[in-house]
């Protein structure tokens, strides 16, 4: 106990000496409290906005989703499309002053595939072996083409991890991270605060102006923002849609947005045990409740309409979306003629629902749009935790739940209806979808995926596994003195460019 | 009044019962009074609800969310447009029931196994209180707050959660009481009679141990129901679209700076209520406490 | 005495092993699968498999019981998984917070709840004892998240005089922790005022009418010295004694007062843990706090025996 405190003690004296320019001190207030911070093995969304600052990537996506250089300077695929060769930067080191070399990522990417509990495995599963050509050169050999891998790398499967540290850290790496970001980990109260420190020899560096960024999780929507207009914070991520007027009321903030990559749904129970039996199992009541819904009113009455509509499983900006199926109308006498023809005039569905204020309002509207058609929609408000469970086995009808997005619409849309995966809790399981899937994968040729992709729309939007409501919209708060922000649709604050005046 | 106590009255102006006695202290302390007129206002409120709710509570305008107190709704509409006046009756009905059906769960678990224990003493004793130190030592909280997660999300479920979190205090305290009296001499005298132990438990013993658990009650009903928001503050209450004020109250935090009047009322309830209830539990115990006699 | 304090002792290890059942087995039952939960919303088979392996999940429960109360026996209360950090090093983490938090409430209480309870039962049945009552009641008919609600909104949001939430360490500069610790402090002393306010007037009542009281009322002393020397020294043992209980409810009583204001102690660790099925957090700091809770209470009742020497034959 003494010496964690003579060790605190001698810590906050050498910050206190570093935060001598306390100027470039930013303070972001976080949604949630990241989990792990072990790119290996984290889990959560907001993890990832603590990882934009301390690891870099191999690829990274632009504003408008398209790839660019990071640690990696190159890429190609092989004629066959079954081996991707990388090429890295010559003059990136890790936080320990470790060289970033091709054998450093061999290592980091054989840890994401092979480290117990990975929960990267699966997202590079694909891949047989790992070849370093040259000090800065390694190949990437896969089974059988797999396209999405690319996206892959410009998220946590594409980060690097200094082998030194990982071998020594194990399992424990996340308590200490080491990585190549333009900022090192310095201390991390849980639940309180992550503090990171900019690195010097950072290869980028004259695009890194921060000295210091405290990242403290305040969950609490009011009480984030009350900390950012009490000067507690500097930025916040996650505004509410209802806060927003007074946000923009107030001149001493800024406001920035953007669409997100995820998208927010009713997941409907078709196929997964016993409860898929009931009216929803019926195609015609499917397309009754999609009918009796009133997106836009939605949105508007719930988050004062600053979310944007959507029916796929990418918002209608994104180049992927199939134009030729635009948001549905709301139809209350057409969904009402499906509910007789169907022969449930008036079906009891039960609604599970998150215990969030949020979910509850949507769930209260739907309950109360669909209501008009005939249904009789039940709330059945579970706690998070349980109705993970609960959708696995099947124990639901239909159940709200959104997705935070993944950069390539194949992390959006493949895992939720491909037969037997364990996303997939609707239960969907259609054969020429299975087919499409493979071929939106096989092939690196963005057209002909895209291709694939709007054959899969035109059958999973009629059959509806889910019925996709909406696309929120990230919004970042922040003090008129901060500057440099800008926007990606995945959510995430890059750090570089960003300055505090 | 009947007519026999009428007569019992004329008969002996200056032998009260205990019950008259105490009633008398009670309503000279004015807090109580105040505090008991208030709580029956409520419970009167809660039991009229479908009658003097101006709007169906659960009843969506989209043209009207979050307007601001008028004439056509005197507290304003929530955030989807439903009448807040009719959740704040409405939600009357949720809270004070959160607040006395769990007090009735705990007294009816805490009373018998406070009277076994007391009453029998000796190891079955030993382990009843060692298992109700370990229920105090967990926090009240904490405790509700598992019990809640573990029975599901819902009102019932949560008055549940919240009586069997509050049961080890009605323990303690039947059983303290009972093993005050089961020394005194009238039960000394009924055991040497004869009388089998559950009369004696019953007929001589319960009686003695109902004023205390009464102001018990009255005060562990005020923690109840601010229990009940406090679960419904973390989504474990009661549950949409049905009101409680808790449950306004975990919606309204959103809304504190465009709608404060969401928040106003839930919480000037909440506090009248629960005020009220410990002003006549802390009327009841002066006037119950023999020590406290002026 | 001995014989006393050695049965004191006696029954504090059979409540501990209860306290045990109880939070293993609430936790434990809880509905959801805990890897699940963990894995948010990502889903690959083998990695959740290996959250299920490594929290025993799939062992029966009396097993999995067994081998949590073996670390615990070795001072090794188990890994949150969430974090990968030991639940004994958060416990140390978060201690001074919840100590400080605690401390400070207690001081808000006592100098609300004593003096209120003072006035009230020398004033009896006047309009300060009502007044006094009010005022130490209004906190305890508050939900304790709706008071730091409000007082965000006026102290930091309006006025600007303090900051909205989140915690200071007390080396980063006094002042500031003090500035983020005094509405928490306030709101959870708030509540606890009136407990100890009631207490303090029914014991000055009981004080105030004995006979010893009234006499050094005929001795002639001034009404101050009656009731500052003589009556208030006799009434705060049980006072002194309730606040020690209140103090052990404070180390993780303050669940939703902490997550209003960010306070990282023990009450926000442990209902995110809950909430987020962090198993080991969650038994290892409830059992932390339920034994601190059990020990306060045994140390109250020695110092309530060494003050009232009638009790101690």
């Amino acid at each position: 106990m003494n010496k964690t405190l003579t060790a605190g003690a001698l810590a906050l004296a050498l910050l206190a000496g570093v935060g001598a320019a306390p100027a470039q001190t930013l303070r972001i207030g976080l949604a949630e409290d990241p989990d792990i911070l072990d790119p290996t093995l984290a889990r959560t969304f907001v993890g990832r906005i603590v990882f934009s600052a301390l690891c870099d990537k191999l690829i990274d996506i632009t504003p408008d989703l398209k790839l660019v250089p990071r640690l990696a300077t190159e890429w190609n695929w092989s004629a066959d499309e079954k081996s991707l060769t990388v090429k890295l930067r010559p003059d990136v080191l890790f936080h320990d002053g470790e060289k970033l070399d091709a054998a450093a990522a061999k290592y980091s990417l054989e840890r994401h595939l092979t480290l117990p509990g990975s929960f990267r495995r699966a997202e590079i599963r694909g891949i047989k072996a790992i070849e370093v050509l040259d000090p800065l050169t390694f190949r990437i050999d896969l089974e059988a083409p797999f396209a999405p891998l690319v996206a892959q790398l410009t998220d946590r499967a594409g980060m690097m991890v200094s082998p030194k540290a990982a071998r020594a850290m194990g399992d424990k790496f996340g308590t200490a991270p080491v990585c190549t970001g333009p900022f090192k980990f310095v201390e991390r109260v849980a639940q309180d605060r992550i503090v990171l420190e900019r690195f010097e020899q950072y290869w980028e560096k004259d695009k890194i102006h921060l000295q210091r960024i405290e990242y403290r999780p305040i969950i609490d929507n009011t009480v984030r923002l009350a900390n950012l207009k009490s000067g507690q914070l500097d930025f916040i991520e996650r505004v509410a849609a209802t806060d927003l007027d007074d946000v923009r009321k107030d001149r001493r903030f800024k406001l920035s947005s953007i669409v997100e990559l995820g998208y927010q749904g009713i997941t409907i129970n078709m196929g997964n045990g016993a409860r898929a039996k009931g009216p929803m199992g019926n195609p015609k009541v499917r397309e009754a409740l999609e009918l009796s819904l009133d997106r836009q009113a939605l949105i508007q009455v719930v988050f004062n309409g600053e979310f944007e509509v959507g029916n796929q499983w990418i918002s209608p900006g994104n180049a992927a979306y199939n134009k030729a199926i635009p948001v549905p109308k709301r139809d209350v006498a057409k969904a009402r003629a499906l509910l007789r023809e169907a022969g449930h005039p008036n079906p009891t569905i039960e609604f599970m629902v998150a215990t969030t204020g949020e979910a509850q309002q949507v769930a209260q509207v739907i309950q109360s749009m669909t209501k008009e058609a005939g249904f009789d929609l039940k709330i059945r408000a579970t706690e998070f935790a349980s109705s993970l469970k609960l959708a696995e086995q099947g124990d639901f009808e239909i159940y709200y739940l959104g997705w935070s997005g993944r950069t390539d619409p194949d992390g959006n849309l493949v895992q939720f209806i491909t037969c037997g995966s364990p996303n997939n809790n609707s239960g969907h399981c259609n054969q020429e979808v299975e087919k499409l899937i493979l071929a939106s994968r096989s092939t690196n040729d963005l057209a002909k995926r895209r291709e694939a992709w709007h054959a899969i729309a035109r059958v999973t939007l009629t059959d509806r596994p889910i019925v996709y409501l909406f696309h929120r919209k990230w919004f970042w708060a922040y003090a008129n003195k901060v500057s440099g922000l800008v926007e990606y649709p995945d959510g995430l604050v890059r750090v570089h460019g960003l300055k505090v005046n | 009044m009947s007519a026999a106590s009428e007569t019992a009255l004329t008969a002996a102006p200056a032998v009260d019962s205990p019950a008259r006695r105490a009633f008398k202290r009670l309503i000279r302390r004015k807090g109580a009074v105040v505090g008991g007129i208030v709580v029956i206002l409520f419970v009167a409120i809660a039991l009229l609800a479908p009658w003097i709710a101006p709007f169906d509570p659960a009843a969506t305008d989209w043209s009207a969310v979050r307007k601001a107190p008028s004439a056509r709704h005197w507290f304003g509409t929530d955030e989807i447009g439903r009448d807040v006046l009719a959740r704040v009756i409405w939600g009357a009905r949720a809270s004070l029931m959160a607040g006395v059906i769990s007090v009735a769960i705990a007294m009816a678990i805490g009373l018998p196994i406070g009277l076994l224990a007391g009453y029998r003493g000796g190891f079955l004793d030993g382990l009843l209180m060692r298992m109700t130190d370990a229920m105090l030592a967990c926090p009240f909280l904490i405790l509700a707050i598992a019990l809640a997660a573990f029975l599901g999300p819902s009102l019932t479920n949560a008055m549940i959660a919240i009586g069997i979190s509050a049961t080890p205090i009605f323990i303690r305290l039947s059983r303290g009481q009972v093993q005050a009296v089961k020394v005194e001499d009238f039960v000394e005298a009924a055991r040497a009679v004869g009388n089998p132990h559950w009369r004696i438990a019953l007929s001589h013993v319960l009686p003695n141990v109902v004023p205390p658990l009464m102001v018990q009650a009255t005060l562990t009903t005020a923690a109840a129901i601010i229990a009940e928001a406090s679960l419904s503050f973390l989504g474990l209450g009661q549950q949409p679209p049905a009101p409680s004020w808790g449950s306004m109250l975990n919606v309204a935090k959103n809304f504190l700076g465009q709608a404060p009047w969401m928040a106003v009322w839930p919480g000037l309830a909440i506090f009248l209520v629960v005020l009220s209830f410990n002003l006549l539990g802390d009327g009841l115990r002066d006037a119950l406490d023999p020590r406290h006699r002026d | 005495m001995m014989t006393f304090l050695v049965r004191r002792l006696a029954i504090i290890l059979p409540t501990l092993v209860f306290v045990s059942f109880i939070i293993f087995g609430l936790q434990q039952l809880l509905p959801g699968d805990p890897a699940l939960a963990m894995a948010g919303e990502e889903r690959d088979p083998d990695a959740i498999a290996h959250i299920r392996k490594t929290l025993r999940l799939d062992e029966p429960i009396a097993m999995r019981y067994a081998y949590w109360m073996a670390g615990v026996v070795q001072g090794d209360l188990g890994i949150s998984l969430r974090i990968q950090k030991p639940v004994g090093e958060l416990v140390l983490q978060k201690l001074p917070v919840t100590l400080q938090l605690a401390a400070m409430a207690m001081l808000v209480a006592l100098l609300i709840g004593i003096p209120m309870g003072m006035l009230s039962a020398v004033k009896n049945g006047s309009a300060w004892d009502y007044g006094a009552n009010v005022i130490a009641l209004w906190g305890l008919s508050t939900p304790n998240f709706w008071l730091g609600i409000m007082m965000i909104l006026l102290f930091s949001v309006e006025l600007g005089w303090l900051p909205a939430s989140g915690y200071v360490p007390p080396a980063e500069g006094l002042g500031a922790n003090l500035a983020a610790m005094v509405m928490p402090a306030f709101v959870l002393g708030n509540a606890i005022a009136a407990v100890m306010m009631r207490h303090t007037r029914s014991a000055m009542l009981q004080v105030l009418s004995s006979d010893y009281v009234r006499t050094a009322r005929a001795k002639g002393l001034y009404e101050r010295a009656v009731i500052g020397k003589h009556a208030w020294r006799n009434a705060s043992i049980p006072v002194i004694t309730l606040g020690a209980l209140e103090f052990g409810q404070l180390l993780s009583g303050a669940v939703l007062t902490e997550q209003v204001f960010s306070i990282p102690g023990f009450g926000k660790l442990i209902v995110d843990a809950v909430f987020n099925r962090d198993y080991a957090v969650v038994q290892g700091v409830v059992l932390c706090t339920a034994s601190a809770y059990i020990l306060l209470n045994f140390l109250a009742d020695i110092a309530y025996m060494l003050v009232n020497p009638r009790l101690r034959s």
